[in-house]
């Protein structure tokens, strides 16, 4: 019971991770990104390539992909998001909706369907007695490194200057720019700020997920739910919903396995029935 | 819509109204049968897509729920009854319409972006169901034989399955027209253009967009009842996200609001890959994938909006001060 209230944290660190780059995204560029899954599979994939192609570790790769994404990210907004963020955000998410098919069918083509395989690192090959049970290091990792992210994510957002003009930005960009803030300055950064933690949470993925094109077409679905349980344009929601919802799918898990995949889906519909702009979002964003 | 006026000035509605039912009936002969019925099949979920997206204003990215849903329970019943084709791929829809029920009631309490979302989300669900009950859906394997059974003709060729077809897909692009032509429709118009004044004049917004939503569903579990009978299968690839997307690029190809053109952009792209899968080509999501980046990032309008566009501006220059009365649609708009 406790060791699956574990793995559901685990799995919940993923989804908190993936859901606080959405929301930062979607909220300075009003753009919800649908590549964002196929961000993500790039970043496991980049942690794959560096270790078959150049030996590189584990962790070099940890250090290394996520900026080089971003640096993607970045030119990407600067070519093409850009020119659709005056439009209406739809044609941002189907814009992101395209690229996510070609980025997937890119990586089929050269590396077919199949799970590629990945090594965890040897530092992290063991257990940890945690007291009550022993679990394996690299799960215990990823959740200490996930919760580390978001906390220092949200202290940047909270408590520094740039933060507070970036969440400035998001809630009312007319009045930031009246006040005298360059805000387009600050949009391609937190673009590529959020497909590097993207990248970040694919890095992490690659030890522990079958690393295949579709991994992260699937995930970024479930994530939207978990955005919209969360709030819609709540960074502190979603992240609270990333982790809540991986422990209650795990519980749930325990009692009613066929419910597996599609408890998140059932507990989006609920929140949609009792609070349609979700649990931490405030309902004059919606609508 | 194009049609509409044309007729409004006394010239080319019948006939182009006359040329795409020639095409309609002619197009085995052209192309591959098969291939004919697709492009009939996605004709139709096309404009169920536009009636949402472009006469009420909601991009659903979810219907892949409603045509891939619809071709297992056709498939169930011509299977399990024995019952002639048609009955299935009715019963199909109704299953369809009722799977929207609470879908689309859950998911009109959002509106844009949200409204997309959501769908895909519960859509994404629907796949998950659909893989995991197994005993009924077959899993990966899907509903493989499906019978076509219509008192004991003989439909089994596909040229003469298209024509077997083809009427319910007729009928539902005239259920679709009617719609939209309908005071129904001119309500659902104004609550795209403006909800909130729609709502001020007293019109149950979020009833009528739960209608337009479930009758939407209910012509797309048509498109896909036809295309599983017309394959004879119903795989989970029928209620994965990827054919959402598909239907939503098929509509912005042919021009969003345009209705008619969602039968080009669906001719366009079933056609394209088909010549991709004949070529041997698998990663069709590579070229698929660009054109709607290229429609998305510098051809909003499309094909039939375009040539619409161009046309009433060439009768404004001809003819100055008769302005278009239709309203722009919103989608179009800066935020």
């Amino acid at each position: 019971m406790l060791q699956q209230a574990f793995n559901g944290l685990v799995g919940g660190a993923f989804y908190a991770l993936l859901a606080l780059g959405l929301a930062v995204i979607f909220g300075m560029l009003g753009v919800v990104n649908l590549a964002h899954g196929a961000f993500y599979m790039l970043g496991a994939f980049g942690a794959f390539v560096a270790l078959d192609s150049f030996g590189l570790s584990f962790w070099v790769a940890l250090v290394l992909v996520p900026p080089l994404l971003g640096l993607a990210g970045v030119v990407l907004e600067r070519l093409f998001i850009r020119r659709l963020t005056p439009l209406d955000p739809l044609y941002g998410f189907l814009f992101t909706f395209g690229l996510a098919l070609i980025l997937q069918d890119l990586v089929k083509r050269e590396y077919g369907v199949s799970s590629q395989p990945y090594p965890r690192p040897a530092e992290l090959s063991g257990t940890v007695d945690l007291g009550l049970f022993t679990y394996p290091a690299y799960q215990v990792f990823v959740l200490a490194v996930s919760v580390l992210v978001c906390v220092v994510v949200w202290v940047v957002l909270t408590r520094t200057r740039v933060g507070m003009i970036v969440r400035a930005a998001t809630e009312r960009p007319e009045l930031t720019r009246a006040l005298g803030i360059d805000v387009g300055r600050w949009v391609t950064p937190v673009f590529g700020f959020g497909v590097a933690l993207a990248a970040f949470a694919g890095v992490l993925a690659a030890p522990m997920r079958a690393v295949n094109p579709l991994m992260g077409a699937d995930l970024i679905i479930t994530v939207f739910a978990v955005v919209v349980i969360g709030g819609l344009g709540s960074v502190f929601g979603s992240v609270a919903a990333g982790f809540a919802v991986g422990l209650v799918s795990a519980l749930g898990n325990l009692y009613v396995p066929a419910l597996s995949q599609t408890m998140v889906f059932i507990l989006m519909a609920a929140v949609l029935l009792w609070r349609p702009a979700g649990l931490f979002g405030q309902q004059e964003a919606f609508r | 819509m194009i049609m509409s006026r044309l007729a409004r000035a006394g010239r080319g509605g019948p006939l182009l109204l006359a040329l795409g039912l020639f095409a309609a009936l002619v197009l085995p002969w052209m192309i591959y049968p098969p291939v004919a019925l697709d492009i009939a099949c996605w004709a139709l979920f096309a404009a169920a897509v536009d009636l949402l997206l472009g006469f009420t204003g909601l991009l659903s990215f979810g219907h892949a729920a409603f045509w891939g849903g619809s071709a297992y329970c056709t498939g169930l019943i011509a299977l399990h009854t024995g019952l002639p084709f048609p009955v299935a791929i009715v019963g199909g829809a109704a299953f369809a319409a009722l799977l929207a029920l609470p879908i689309g009631f859950l998911s009109v309490r959002l509106s844009g972006i949200y409204f997309a979302m959501v769908t895909l989300a519960f859509a994404q669900m629907t796949y998950f169901v659909a893989n995991q009950w197994r005993d009924v859906t077959g899993g990966e394997n899907g509903l493989q034989g499906i019978p076509r059974e219509l008192f004991g003709l003989d439909l089994s060729d596909s040229f003469s399955f298209y024509y077997a077809g083809l009427p319910f897909v007729l009928v539902g692009l005239f259920v679709a027209w009617r719609i939209v032509r309908s005071p129904f429709g001119r309500v659902l118009v104004s609550i795209r253009a403006n909800p909130d004044r729609a709502r001020a004049l007293g019109y149950p917004v979020d009833r009528y967009r739960l209608l337009a939503f479930v009758l939407s569903a209910a012509l797309s579990g048509m498109a896909g009842g036809v295309f599983a009978m017309g394959h004879g299968f119903a795989s989970l690839e029928g209620v994965y996200w990827t054919t959402s997307g598909q239907a939503v690029m098929m509509v912005i190809l042919g021009g969003i609001g345009t209705l008619w053109g969602g039968a080009i952009g669906a001719a366009l792209v079933v056609q394209l890959q088909d010549f991709l899968a004949t070529a041997g080509f698998a990663e069709t999501g590579i070229i698929t994938g660009s054109i709607f980046i290229v429609v998305v990032l510098l051809f909003r309008r499309g094909i039939w909006g375009t040539a619409r566009h161009l046309l009433a501006s060439r009768r404004k220059a001809a003819a100055p001060g008769e302005v278009a009365a239709e309203p722009r649609k919103s989608v179009d708009t800066p935020a």
